[in-house]
């Protein structure tokens, strides 16, 4: 048995038997969509950091950097100061006023039908796209990965769907929280590990680093080039070059605070100033992280260098090749596990932010009216919905296969966090006169704006040479009505429009009339959910 | 028909006891509060972020000038933001401590003023 196996089997073992004893104390619907309200602060900050660190930062943002330099370090930057908007506008109010949802916040004093209908349409796209995006990558992965084990994609893609569909089903957000807790612990220490290695590569002179950096040589189409990867401009180029670096910002800075996923992890804390504190801990695990994707996605293109990486797997495996050469096969295979533990996961806490908003907003609050006929069939419900979810997500993530460009999903999924969740939890928050129709219209402005411009997008729309075949194609054939791959500059303006023109065009007093109950109690925390005691 | 309004008057009440909060001179105080330190805060951290997009998009010459060995300024600018985040992060725990001491006084008074409005 190869030495990646047996890590990564050691890992489901440890996953599992977490899950076990977890399942145990997931009865309720407290218990199990917030594990009990009782997560403390360092505990929520390290499992937010482990939900959100995919492995599109950690495997893709250091192939990014290997390969186009400086420019990947852009995406770092906007990764952690994202945050800030996570920090100072929305986790608070969000944990006083909610229950599990996001969609609490809006139905508080919103018509909870309507809105709730809305909020689990955005909420199921943005955390389907994103699991599928997550699913091709983690099976292409896997079975590069563990090469030579005889995995293929298909049960790559299966293994990981049941295991992320065991843990939400039977373990629910306590097992899930854990999952993300080790999964960071194991991220965090095999990057400074790895920072390490590279640093003692050049004699832990940041000189010499630098300097190095300064003049990468690699091959382009036969022609041995040398670059200074430390300038910007070898990804973002004109004329839209610019435009996109702005508009990836914007879906950064606004989409992250409207992700399900990371929201829902907000109500797994007892009040609002552990909410706080433990953005704080994520922020430092976050930052921390990106700033060494500095030694990661450098260190690959200076150390292994483009050439060998393009022959060996390509982008993706820029972080364990790196691992191989500074150190061997067994680090190699510590960081191939720590990448699979990292899409294990993520793909947990979108399953369950996914099953959450369709147990609890669309089958409790939209189709029964708020009332659950038996008790625990919320939870039941979930159950159901979580294996539903799981089995899509493969079904579509084995139809498309290894090839296919999800690249643009991930995309979608923080533009339509951007642009329909974001503008109308602040203005349901901040905004008086704001109502129901309003809602409505932004999150399906939102929702469409992005999927609609993405669409029309350089990602979806290309004439592709003739020697490109299969899943690998562009879906239209034809030159991209709409120049940028990152649709925020204007989805994001059109979905604040659409909640604003919405709500001045309707007329719903009781909104306004509720405000000052929806101010006072996501301000101080008054009549917030209170933690369940564990048995 | 009486069934709705005794399931109408008790929301009614609820909601003055909540608008009480609102007008109240500590409720206010706590919005002020919180408004000095988040509105800036926020606003200078998007002014400084989006700043580096800006400058490494349509000045990145300028961008790629050499401050320290092969070390430029777009690295430095791009550093610099994580600590402008922590920065901005931790001044804002300080603060929040201010803001749980209002709140709680704001929650143990209207818990005590409901309850002796009951008896």
């Amino acid at each position: 048995m190869s030495a990646p196996l047996m890590m990564f089997l050691l890992f489901i073992a440890i996953t599992l038997a977490i899950t076990y004893w977890a399942s145990k104390r997931s009865a309720s619907a407290s218990a199990y969509f917030a594990a009990g309200r009782q997560i403390k602060s360092w505990q929520n900050g390290v499992a937010v950091a482990g939900d959100y660190m995919s492995a599109a930062s950690f495997l893709g943002i250091a192939g990014v950097i290997a390969f186009q330099g400086y420019d990947g370090f852009m995406f770092s930057v906007g990764w952690l100061v994202a945050y800030l908007t996570v920090l100072l506008v929305i986790a608070e109010p969000l944990r006083n006023a909610g229950k599990y949802t996001m969609a609490d916040v809006l139905a508080y004093r919103l018509k909870p039908r309507a809105v709730r209908a809305m909020a689990a349409l955005s909420t199921l796209t943005v955390s389907t796209f994103y699991m599928i995006a997550q699913m091709v990558g983690a099976g292409a992965l896997v079975a590069l990965l563990l090469k030579g084990s005889g995995i293929s994609y298909q049960t790559a893609v299966i293994g990981v769907g049941i295991l992320m569909i065991v843990y939400v089903v039977f373990g629910g957000m306590l097992a899930t929280t854990w999952v993300q807790i080790i999964k960071a612990i194991l991220l965090m220490a095999g990057t400074l590990l790895l920072s390490i290695l590279v640093m003692a590569h050049f004699h832990f002179s940041f000189a010499t680093f630098f300097d190095a950096i300064g003049h990468v040589t690699y091959h382009d189409k036969g022609q041995e080039v040398v670059k200074d990867f430390l300038q910007p401009g070898l990804r973002y180029k004109p004329p839209y070059g610019p435009l996109e670096l702005i508009s990836l910002g914007l879906a950064l800075i606004f989409g992250t605070a409207g992700l399900p996923h990371i929201l829902v992890r907000f109500y797994t804390v007892p009040d609002a100033k552990t909410a706080r504190h433990s953005v704080v801990w994520a922020m430092a695990l976050i930052g921390s992280f990106y700033i060494m994707t500095t030694f990661l996605g450098f260190g690959a293109a200076t150390i292994v260098g483009r050439d060998f990486i393009g022959t060996h797997g390509g982008t993706n495996m820029s972080a364990p090749l790196l691992a191989q050469a500074l150190a061997g096969d067994i680090f190699f295979a510590f960081i191939c596990a720590i990448a699979f533990a990292t899409i294990l996961a993520v793909v947990a806490g979108l399953t369950i932010s996914a099953t959450t908003s369709f147990a609890h907003d669309f089958y409790t609050n939209v189709i029964h009216k708020g009332v659950e006929r038996k008790p625990g069939e919320e939870v039941r419900v979930a159950r159901i919905s979580a294996f539903v979810v799981g089995a899509i997500a493969m079904m579509i993530a084995i139809a498309l296969g290894p090839t296919a460009n999800v690249a643009f999903l991930v995309a979608l999924a923080f533009a339509v966090a951007a642009s329909a969740n974001l503008p109308v939890i602040v203005l349901s928050i901040f905004w008086r006169r704001f109502n129901t129709a309003g809602a409505v219209s932004g999150l399906a402005v939102g929702l469409l704006a992005s999927i609609g411009l993405i669409l029309v997008s350089p990602s979806l729309m290309a004439i592709d040479p003739p020697t490109v075949t299969g899943a690998a194609r562009h879906l239209i054939q034809a030159k991209a009505l709409f120049p940028l791959e990152n649709p925020g500059i204007v989805s994001i303006p059109l979905g604040f429009l659409g909640a604003i023109l919405g709500t001045l065009l309707s007329h719903e007093p009781t909104s306004a009339h509720k405000f000052n109950e929806l101010l006072v109690r996501s301000n101080t925390g008054l009549g917030a959910e209170k933690a369940t005691a564990s048995h | 028909m009486p069934e709705i309004a005794t399931t109408v008057k008790p929301e009614q009440e609820e909601q003055s006891m909540w608008d009480r909060v609102a007008a109240s001179h500590e409720f206010r105080d706590l919005m002020a509060t919180k408004k000095i330190f988040i509105v800036p805060a926020f606003l200078f951290f998007l002014v400084y972020y989006f700043l580096l997009p800006i400058l490494v998009g349509y000045a990145p010459q300028f961008m790629a000038t050499k401050v320290w060995g092969n070390v430029n300024l777009a690295y430095l600018f791009a550093l610099s933001q994580f600590f402008m985040a922590w920065a901005i992060a931790g001044l804002y725990v300080r603060a929040g401590d201010d803001f749980d001491e209002i709140s709680k006084d704001i929650i143990e008074k209207s818990v005590n003023g409901e309850k002796g409005k009951g008896e």
